[in-house]
């Protein structure tokens, strides 16, 4: 026990890593990593549908790639984005030295690659990698599911045992390492978002780790859970999985909410707008998502009594989501604005987040929803709000902090580069998707009847766009840690308020060894 | 270490742990799949499955033991500090929160089963479909389940592609004979180790010692009989994990209790362990024993909800 504390050298620096920076980057890293790869995936499906008839891959193949874009981006890519982020700001937010669980941290942290080096593995499996959809409906993902869907049930158990002490994790820190004078009404937007965030996680994980729990004892065990013919159920699976699946969205979107909510008043120079109603807002939301989840299963039969309860419940999350977005634009509203690279991915979130939200109010109406259930409009719809939503806000998060992670300052044109290619790729991508998906084209198809042609050929260039984006993001970032302009302002932005931005840049190793106060 | 001043925060060196631990957790998983995997569709990979399932369990107890160990001789050197101990409190309250949400959907299941898609199966609701009359014409629902749907047309007529065979148990699983018998025993427990909690407050460590004792002994007892009951509903009633959704729900449910409850008692023998060899707790620093106890009292609580709708209901 030596009195030290600088990082240990080499890669034990990283295999050992108890301090939060370093998971934290960790966590950054890899999901980077698991964005490319899920990325690629979604690559594949773009060129297959470039045109129609079956081009590229094999139907079977075309439903593992859709399958696991879904699961790698969900898990691989945007989870782990957030906890990384929440790993590196929050204890700099709150004025703490570090996560109130180290060790933990690291373990949270190291399952990752573990269950995804199994994930990925099942794609050498004797009947490829699992093909039945991120939501895995049973009986695809049971009678009908290729072996390797064991492996995939144990790699979903890892993923939710390492969410659920990562929240613990956070939800402990915040609860516990605050420092003094940080009342929970003073806490950073970014904060409160990833407690609440943290809490639907501990709530919803155990619920998927139950689901696959009764997918793998019926697949091996001979229980009847999801099979009508022992008495079971097949659509008990799908109100068990949203039961999951619906908090599970929002456990994506709310950190990227609190990120936004961060970036704005700083280019704005003008302190957010409601504070305390975003507050309000993010609880009311995370409520809501616990009684919503049958919206996914409007067409798969309810009574009369459900369906209207699951749509009326749903329809008034567009009130707190309204209210956020009102907030929003009035931090704007007369404020001095710039728009450096962080804040045009943040008018681009409010933006395009809106829209998502919108078609998500046009679902919403079951009558409706019988006609776009399963089709393109419904991928529109949400990767409106996962990829302008959570990647968005994501990228400006990146550029936002990379200063005080890095102490270099990224190159503002380079990042605008970035931003703008990457916007008009995305829309370019998913603004045609609603028009196909309203004609009447499904999800999940690698061909297409002719009419679809050319709103698939825009769809996939826009794709490719979107993907050379992310290759000048990855260039940008590596540049920046590189070669970018030494910053060692403590308060990167001018506008910017916050506990984080009065450590020097970049962050030292420790930061806040004795609390700070607030006042 | 950076400092031994408890108005200090904490931070423990760079650590290995966490990483084997992945390491194990990952090795006993994929394991399970290749073993699961053989049992299933044969492909003569099974055994080499169990023997890296087992060799990657070993390890994980290892690294448990490990871990645990330095945390406790960390506290020993008074590293850990008030706030450190609080943060441990809370992350087991939360611990225990996913715990019971973990059994809140295993409840929610039997709940489904048995209000919704049971009478649905059984021809009742047909605005939502009629799935008695097209697909399981004379099958009739009753709970428990004595005849599956399989089983009501014969499984020759079944048109659903079929994933197994499910035959109904011969007998019902009464509530008062063994899972009575727990109740009292899984019940006394919980007031024992209350008892050996006050005892310890008062420093009364023989007391202590032989509370936490007792509770032990119910809770394997209990375990005991529990192995006894489900070899009854095998061997005696027909009752299997393949007897429809009956079999399902009470297996999963009884099966998830019984293994927390073995979690639970073995947590509990190692804090029982440390007090009678190691003389660790004192009436102000016993934070191993007082997360067991609450993790104890939890099982406890589940238990009763398990009574209630398993059994009695």
């Amino acid at each position: 026990m030596s009195e030290h504390h600088g990082p240990a050298t080499g890669i034990q620096r990283w295999l050992y890593a108890t301090n939060h920076k370093d998971i934290g980057t960790m966590y950054l890293w890899f999901s980077f990593a698991m964005f490319f790869l899920g990325g690629s995936f979604a690559m594949v499906i773009r060129a297959e549908l470039f045109q129609p008839g079956l081009q590229l891959v094999e139907p079977a193949f075309f439903n593992q790639m859709t399958t696991m874009h879904g699961l790698i981006m969900v898990f691989g890519a945007v989870m782990p984005a957030f906890v990384g982020l929440a790993n590196w700001m929050v204890p700099l937010m709150i004025g703490a030295p570090d996560m109130a669980l180290p060790r933990m941290n690291n373990l949270s942290f190291w399952i990752l690659p573990f269950a995804f080096a199994m994930l990925v593995s099942t794609f050498f499996m004797e009947g490829g990698a699992p093909a039945f959809g991120w939501t895995f409906y049973a009986p695809l993902s049971t009678t009908y599911a290729p072996p390797s869907v064991t492996f995939f049930i144990f790699a979903v158990h890892l993923l939710g045992a390492s969410s659920i002490m990562g929240s613990i994790n956070i939800i402990v820190t915040v609860m516990n390492l605050r420092a003094p004078g940080m009342t929970y009404m003073k806490l950073p937007l970014f904060v409160w978002t990833w407690v609440i965030t943290a809490f639907l996680l501990i709530a919803a994980m155990p619920v998927l780790a139950g689901a696959v729990t009764m997918m793998l004892t019926d697949i091996h065990f001979g229980t009847s859970f999801f099979s009508a013919a022992g008495g079971g159920d097949p659509v008990m699976f799908q109100h068990i999985f949203w039961f999951f699946g619906h908090p599970e969205v929002y456990i994506i979107i709310l950190p990227a909410f609190g990120v936004v909510s961060e970036i704005i008043p700083t280019f704005s120079r003008k302190r957010l707008f409601g504070y305390s109603s975003m507050v309000y807002a993010t609880a009311s939301i995370a409520f809501l998502s616990f009684i919503v989840w049958a919206h996914h299963m409007y067409t798969t039969g309810m009574p009369l009594a459900g369906e209207l309860f699951f749509m009326y419940a749903t329809m008034l999350i567009a009130v707190p989501t309204g209210v956020k977005v009102f907030n929003w634009i009035a931090t704007m509203f007369g404020g001095a604005l710039t728009f450096e690279t962080p804040m045009l991915f943040c008018i681009a979130f409010v933006f395009l987040f809106t829209l998502g939200g919108l078609t998500g109010v046009m679902l919403s109406l079951a009558p409706v929803d019988f006609a776009y259930h399963d089709s393109y409009f419904v991928v529109a719809h949400f990767h409106y709000t996962m990829v302008a939503g959570a990647i968005f806000s994501m990228s400006a998060a990146v550029y936002y902090w990379l200063p005080k992670w890095s102490g270099k300052m990224y190159n503002e044109t380079m990042g605008k580069v970035h931003f703008w290619v990457a916007f008009i790729g995305f829309n370019l991508t998913f603004f045609p998707q609603h028009f196909v998906g309203l004609a009447g084209m499904p999800r999940r198809i690698p061909d297409y009847a002719l009419q679809f042609a050319d709103f698939n050929m825009m769809s996939s260039i826009g794709a490719f766009i979107y993907g050379f984006a992310q290759l000048l993001f990855l260039y940008n970032v590596v540049q920046t840690i590189r070669k970018g302009k030494v910053n060692t302002d403590e308060k990167t932005w001018e506008g910017a308020e916050g506990l984080e931005w009065t450590v020097p840049s970049p962050a030292p190793f420790h930061t806040f060894s004795t609390p700070p106060t607030v006042k | 270490m950076s400092t031994n001043n408890s108005d200090q925060y904490y931070v423990p060196e760079s650590s290995g742990l966490a990483l084997t631990t992945a390491a194990a957790v990952a090795t006993m998983v994929g394991g399970l799949s290749i073993s699961f995997n053989g049992l299933t569709f044969g492909d003569g990979t099974g055994g080499m499955g169990w023997i890296v399932a087992l060799a990657g369990f070993t390890l994980f107890i290892a690294t448990l033991f490990v871990w645990f160990r330095t945390t406790i001789i960390e506290n020993h050197q008074g590293l850990a500090n008030q706030q450190l101990k609080k943060s441990y409190a809370l992350g087991m309250q939360w611990f225990i929160f996913s715990e019971v949400c973990f059994f809140f959907i295993f409840f929610g299941t039997l709940f489904y089963l048995r209000n919704l898609a049971g009478p649905w199966l059984g021809g009742e609701g047909t605005k939502v479909g009629d799935t008695n009359g097209v697909l399981w014409q004379g099958f009739q629902y009753a709970w428990p389940m004595m005849t599956t749907p399989q089983e009501a047309i014969g499984i020759s007529n079944q048109v659903q592609a079929n994933n197994g065979t499910f035959t109904s148990p011969t007998g019902l699983m009464h509530w008062d004979g063994i899972p009575l018998i727990n109740t009292i025993l899984l019940l006394s427990s919980s007031v024992t180790c209350h008892f050996a909690h006050t005892a310890l407050l008062a420093n009364n460590r023989s007391r202590f010692n032989i509370m936490l004792g007792i509770t032990l002994i119910l809770g394997f007892v209990f375990v005991g009989f529990q192995v006894e009951e489900y070899r009854e509903a095998y061997v005696e009633l027909g009752l299997t994990l393949k007897s429809g959704v009956y079999g399902s729900t009470f297996f999963l449910l009884t099966g998830f209790h019984g293994f927390h409850v073995c979690m639970g008692a073995t947590i509990l023998l190692v804090q029982w362990l440390r007090s009678t060899t190691k003389g660790d707790f004192t009436a102000e620093d016993h934070f191993g024993f007082e997360a067991a106890a609450w993790y104890w009292h939890f099982v406890d609580v589940v238990w009763v909800c398990l009574f209630l709708f398993v059994y009695i209901i």
